[in-house]
């Protein structure tokens, strides 16, 4: 009977997809696994041969003169900074001004939300220019707030926030009007708690974003001494430290690489989640 | 207005201000300044810069090298987007539901989008180097010469695609596995009283629900793909004989190192045009066939 078969069948065909998909899987981590085996092996023996999944020999050498001799330590000081201040900036400004969409009655609220969104269709580089000289003319570049401020107002962020809050159900609030509670109380007291799961998600995408920024930084920061991990990380790519010094080069892109991929492996479920927020259905 | 309806106004006032005042100095104004740089002889060094309408322009309809990296950038676009999208949905459906080793392997595909465009080059530099790269040992294998894949004109932009293919699927997967989990159950439940095989219920049930986020990913997967820099920037610097420079390498390489920001100016926004033309066009696209 078809029915019978039918399964077994469709069994066959689960495991075959199933081997198809963990080949691929082993070639998107073979690259990722041969980095990091060469930041633990010896300078002189990357010299010689490359080939090898396994650092052998093995040494930790790469990683100690990193936090000893080079400027990647005091990148990543940058980067944190950077990346820590631009996310607090982000949730603020746009979990203020995705209340006042979601819950307030004013003026111009579609024109301005309409407006808001268009943003979204502008690319970075359309304003790259122009920044850059407004930037000069403030005198600003090389500092954290010429790194941070351009990606402060950002659409999608108060495009999340306002379709959240307005997902919110009014009764919860409605307590809080009888008692007179202004709306920063409302705000602050009901509306916040209640969106930490946008909030979270919004958080994590900014903060991932402004550690792998690059165009920007790259023209903005300029100095070595304030460069961020990802402009800095350029800078010794392409010359003799390729040769040279290739391990203590892997090192620094598995050391610059860590944070991030650590705060992915937290908060993967957020990740996910939020991109089906995002999508917006 | 109603003194409490004035009262909620101003309220809605201080609460957008932030937003609304960084939005107006940092992005609405810098884009109609580019305009305005744009109509400009403006050179970063020294501050010369004298009013020429749009001679720019004139100069960018007659530059060999912009059509050359419009051609470049949308060669890259034309070979990124479909395959990202392809790609991701494939890993999508293969990914898509519960245990364990899926939970795993969607980590895998998604990991590699979370690193740095620098740590991406850096990697597939050195894996495609043809000395020292991942693939010797399989060329010395088969006893050939490696081929110097980023060196070589033909080879050049394609290895940046599987570079940027190997970054980039995480994102568009997870729209997918998003939009996956929204197909109804009861949807196909109906297809196994049916009977249907496997084909027929990807083929007429799963994708045409997810239709919309096939368009979606296809879009944004374009906007993004235009916007090609930093691979092309750190694993060929555009070349070899500029068979990688990008239209934003172009705006980079003109306002940033020969300091001609009127023309990177005009440069950068005709790369915004042909971007909104062809998310316009898309949409239209999309549109037309929903109508029809």
């Amino acid at each position: 009977m078809s029915a019978l078969q039918r399964p077994r069948k469709g069994r066959a065909l689960d495991l075959v997809i199933l081997g198809v998909t963990l080949v691929v899987a082993a070639l998107w981590l073979l690259p990722m696994i041969w980095v990091v085996s060469m930041s633990l092996k010896p300078n002189e023996e990357l010299m010689r041969s490359t080939s090898g999944l396994l650092p052998i020999p093995f040494t930790i050498e790469n990683y100690t003169n990193l936090m000893r001799v080079s400027a990647v330590p005091l990148w990543l000081f940058h980067s944190v900074v950077v990346a820590l201040s631009m996310t607090l900036m982000v949730l603020v400004v746009s979990s203020l001004a995705g209340y006042a969409f979601a819950r307030l009655h004013f003026p111009f609220k579609r024109t301005l939300f309409v407006l808001t969104i268009a943003g979204l269709m502008v690319p970075e580089h359309a304003v790259l220019i122009p920044l850059f000289t407004m930037f000069a003319d403030w005198g600003l570049h090389n500092s954290h707030t010429a790194l941070v401020m351009p990606r402060v107002a950002v659409p999608i962020g108060v495009f999340l926030m306002t379709q959240f809050m307005r997902a919110i159900p009014r009764e919860l609030e409605e307590a809080a009007e009888l008692d007179h509670a202004s709306h920063f109380t409302i705000f602050w007291r009901i509306m916040l708690p209640l969106s930490v799961p946008a909030l979270t998600t919004l958080g994590l995408f900014t903060f991932i974003f402004a550690w792998n920024d690059f165009l920007w930084p790259l023209v903005s920061a300029t100095r070595a001494d304030m460069f961020t991990v990802t402009v800095g990380l350029a800078s010794i790519q392409g010359n003799f430290a390729f040769s040279e010094g290739l391990g203590s080069v892997m090192a620094s892109a598995v050391f610059a690489s860590l944070p991030i991929v650590v705060l992915f492996l937290i908060f993967q479920r957020f990740i996910v989640a939020g991109v089906a927020m995002g999508a917006g259905k | 207005m109603t003194r409490r309806g004035r009262h909620q106004a101003t309220t809605a006032a201080l609460f957008l201000a932030p937003f609304m005042i960084i939005y107006a100095v940092l992005m609405v104004y810098p884009l109609f300044k580019g305009v305005w740089i744009s109509l400009h002889d403006w050179e970063l060094a020294g501050g010369y810069r004298e009013f020429i309408g749009f001679l720019n322009y004139e100069d960018l309809w007659y530059d060999d090298l912009f059509w050359r990296t419009v051609r470049n950038t949308l060669f890259f676009v034309v070979i990124t987007a479909p395959t990202l999208t392809l790609v991701s949905l494939l890993l999508a459906l293969a990914v898509y539901g519960e245990g364990r080793l899926r939970g795993v392997l969607r980590s895998i595909f998604f990991m590699s989008s979370v690193f740095s465009v620098t740590v991406v080059t850096l990697i597939w530099s050195m894996v495609l180097s043809p000395d020292r790269g991942l693939l010797v040992p399989l060329w010395n294998m088969a006893g050939m010469q490696p081929i110097n894949f980023l060196g070589n004109a033909t080879f050049a932009m394609p290895a940046i695609a599987l570079a940027t293919l190997w970054w980039g699927v995480g994102l568009p997967m997870a729209l997918f596995l998003a939009a996956l989990s929204q197909i109804p159950a009861e949807q196909y439940e109906a297809a196994e009283l049916d009977h249907a095989s496997r084909f027929t219920v990807l083929w007429r049930i799963t994708l045409p629900s997810i239709r919309p986020t096939i368009v979606l990913v296809a879009v944004l997967q374009i906007v993004a793909q235009f916007q090609i820099f930093g691979q092309a920037h750190l694993m060929t610097q555009g070349g070899p004989a500029n068979a990688t420079r990008t239209m934003v390498q172009y705006v980079y390489q003109t306002g940033f190192r020969d300091w001609q920001v009127g023309y990177a100016a005009a440069i950068a926004l005709a790369l915004f045009v042909l971007m909104l033309g062809f998310s316009m066009l898309q949409l239209w696209l999309g549109r037309a066939r929903d109508e029809a």
